[in-house]
């Protein structure tokens, strides 16, 4: 730091002193929380150690009177559209070169670890991109649906804006979450490891009331969703989903969808693969048949040990992983601490999440905190007493239909190392003796 | 083992105690929606209504019938019997100039793959192996979706610039670089491209899953392994400030 910075932070924080510049100010939210930021992401990525824990800055604490409580903040024209704390600055969307060959055609994670309840805010919400992030003006959106239909149609936004709608949450998982993993522990955070995930309200039309606007004929047995972007993203989808439970949606969390989930329109397929979610759907087509896009054969096919790959494994199965402690939250203190994770099922409800301290030989319940939703984020938490012993952390859930998370091993048995998606296994994470927590293998 | 197991139960018991879950609760809970749906059938016309229940095949004046032209200039897709393949045709001898004028800078002149951009040829053999390669020869199962594919999304970064010849073109290039036509002066066409098969076309089989399921769900001294055998602070691939490390990768 400079003379000049420092001697800026320390008028901004002279207890006897007027009130600070703006420009002091600015220097001193710049400073204070670049150096707030700095140690709080040594803590959180867990490299510096539990030691990096940031203190507290004296001047603001008892019997001091800290310097906002002595002048005004910014007013209500400051901020139209609110942005968080800087002191939460560390909490962003992060991605890892390496997994693809360019940002267009890439995907980044969600930073559960720092998330609390089951929605993810929308700015947050993680990133999957085929040909980038298509802007779309919704005056110029167009939802075509033709095939095997009585009429074919195009919609207009303010068409689909005047159906009736319904409000849902759901989680979205991309089918390769934790896909890095299948060999062993590869990526040493939760972001990283379980983050290609998000949980929003979902607002939007139900897919069998436009289908009824176009009157789908009775060998129509297939949907193919195709999206807007230069990727031209194409699914096959059975038509009992689409009368079932999908949704064209519009809005996340209550403000029309963000251009890089979708914006004005995607697809929604509660508890199924987010590949099949198409973002900035043009066209849904009525067919005899599946098309078997790229975007199922290629990719999105899951290879076995025995050379033969299955195909349409649509349904998110069963999965939870403990969120905090977490490579990027170490267990700071001995005593108590608090457990939390997040659960989910595509193919139901969370039942039951089962906690272990000792690398699963044996579990206690977990408590689930109300709303626990179908096909959504379930919130989990427990406590636990550290001694600053190892402790191996893992998480199990069951969801309604009675299917238990498996391990990593059950599943390797049954599929082998390269299926890329659908890994649902149990996370593992070692605490050591110093606190730090690590993604770790179990044999 | 650094939990305490009697105190961990002890905390269950209270959570439980104030639990909605609690029977109590419930009743409570139960009361309070009997006494609210008495109070909605007793004022009229305050009944909700479930909209997409009552409601199957309902129409509205929203939207307009689509004209034939709008319908051909959007509806490229293809089954893999060559259904409502786009017209045109193509031979590999024709795409392999087109491969080196708009592919190879990111593909590589044989399809090997620039830096991370995807392989187009090879891999026969590898799909059971530790490694595998999975490529239009080694493992899609069907040739309309290359040209399905290249049609909608390539070139990357210039997506639905090529005509359907040179869409056709450039498949027959690529079946013939993995040998799966021997003659590069084939026509490929929207009425043959049904007709081809392609190595792997048995190699898929429907989703059967549910599996890995346990016999019994075990709650006390489990049978599994214990012993840390990987950690990924070893590996050091997680990103940070000045890596870049190679991993293995989902693309």
């Amino acid at each position: 730091m400079d003379g000049t910075k420092g001697a800026s932070v320390d008028d901004a924080r002279n207890t006897t002193g007027a009130r600070p510049s703006s420009h002091a100010r600015r220097q001193f939210l710049r400073t204070g929380a670049g150096l707030a930021g700095a140690a709080a992401a040594g803590a959180v990525l867990g490299r510096s150690g539990p030691a990096a824990a940031v203190e507290a800055d004296p001047a603001n604490l008892p019997p001091n009177v800290p310097w906002w409580s002595k002048y005004l903040g910014d007013g209500v024209e400051a901020a139209p559209y609110g942005l968080p704390s800087e002191y939460e600055s560390h909490v962003v969307r992060r991605n890892v070169r390496w997994l693809t060959a360019t940002t267009e055609s890439s995907v980044n994670f969600t930073p559960i670890q720092d998330l609390h309840g089951f929605v993810t805010p929308n700015g947050l919400c993680f990133e999957r991109h085929h040909a980038g992030v298509a802007e779309v003006n919704p005056v110029d959106f167009r939802l075509m649906i033709n095939g095997l239909v009585d009429t074919p149609m195009v919609f207009s936004m303010e068409d689909i804006l005047r159906f009736p709608a319904v409000s849902r949450f759901h989680f979205l998982e991309c089918a390769a979450n934790s896909g890095m993993e299948w060999r062993g522990a590869q990526l040493n955070g939760v972001q990283y490891t379980h983050g290609m995930i998000h949980c929003v309200q979902y607002t939007g039309v139900p897919l069998r009331v436009i289908l009824d606007q176009v009157g789908v004929k009775p060998n129509g047995t297939w949907l193919m969703a195709e999206g807007g972007d230069a990727s031209g993203m194409n699914r096959s989808i059975p038509l009992e989903k689409a009368l079932d439970d999908a949704i064209l949606a519009y809005a996340m969390n209550g403000e029309m969808l963000r251009p890089a989930n979708g914006y004005p329109l995607r697809l929604v397929l509660p508890g199924w693969e987010g590949n099949m979610w198409v973002k900035w759907i043009r066209r849904i087509e009525v067919g005899d048949q599946p098309w078997f896009a790229r975007e199922e054969t290629s990719k999105y096919t899951d290879l076995l040990a025995n050379g033969k790959a299955r195909y349409f494994t649509w349904e998110m199965d069963a999965k939870s992983v403990i969120t905090g402690p977490c490579p990027e939250k170490p267990v700071l203190h001995k005593g108590i601490n608090q457990i939390k994770g997040l659960a989910w099922s595509g193919r139901g409800t969370v039942k039951e999440v089962h906690v272990s301290t000792d690398g699963g030989r044996n579990w206690m319940q977990a408590r689930l905190p109300d709303p626990v939703l179908p096909k959504c984020l379930t919130c989990f938490n427990a406590e636990f007493e550290w001694t600053g012993d190892e402790v191996l952390l893992q998480s199990r859930v069951v969801d309604d239909t009675g299917y238990v998370q498996p391990t990593m091993n059950a599943l390797q048995q049954v599929r082998g190392v390269n299926s890329i998606y659908h890994n649902n296994a149990i996370q593992t994470w070692l605490v050591n003796k110093t606190g730090e927590v690590e993604n770790v293998r179990l044999g | 083992m650094s939990v305490l197991d009697k105190s961990w139960d002890k905390s269950w018991d209270k959570s439980w105690d104030n639990s909605w879950d609690h029977p109590w609760a419930r009743t409570v809970a139960r009361t309070v929606v009997a006494g609210a749906l008495a109070l909605a059938v007793a004022a009229p016309a305050a009944a909700p209504v479930a909209a997409f229940e009552l409601d199957p095949g309902k129409t509205y004046d929203l939207g307009r019938p689509a004209t034939p032209e709008e319908v051909d200039g959007w509806d490229i897709d293809v089954h893999p019997d060559g259904a409502g393949a786009v017209p045109g045709q193509g031979t590999a001898a024709e795409g392999e100039a087109l491969f080196m004028t708009h592919c190879a800078s990111c593909h590589g002149e044989f399809g090997e793959g620039v830096d991370r951009y995807p392989v187009l040829f090879g891999g026969e053999g590898t799909l059971d192996s530790h490694d595998p390669v999975k490529t239009p020869g080694s493992y899609w199962p069907y040739a309309s979706t290359l040209w399905d594919y290249i049609y909608r999304a390539m070139p990357f970064g210039q997506a639905q610039t090529l005509t359907a010849d040179q869409a056709y073109a450039l498949t027959a290039y690529l079946l013939y670089i993995n040998f799966v036509i021997d003659d590069d002066e084939m026509v490929l066409s929207h009425e043959t491209i049904g007709d081809i098969e392609m190595p792997n076309r048995d190699g898929f089989i429907p989703d059967d899953r549910p599996d890995a399921q346990p016999a019994t769900l075990c709650m006390t001294d489990c049978d599994v392994a214990t012993k840390v055998v990987g950690r990924a602070r070893i590996i050091d691939v997680t990103p940070d400030d000045d890596s870049d490390a190679p991993g293995i990768s989902i693309d």
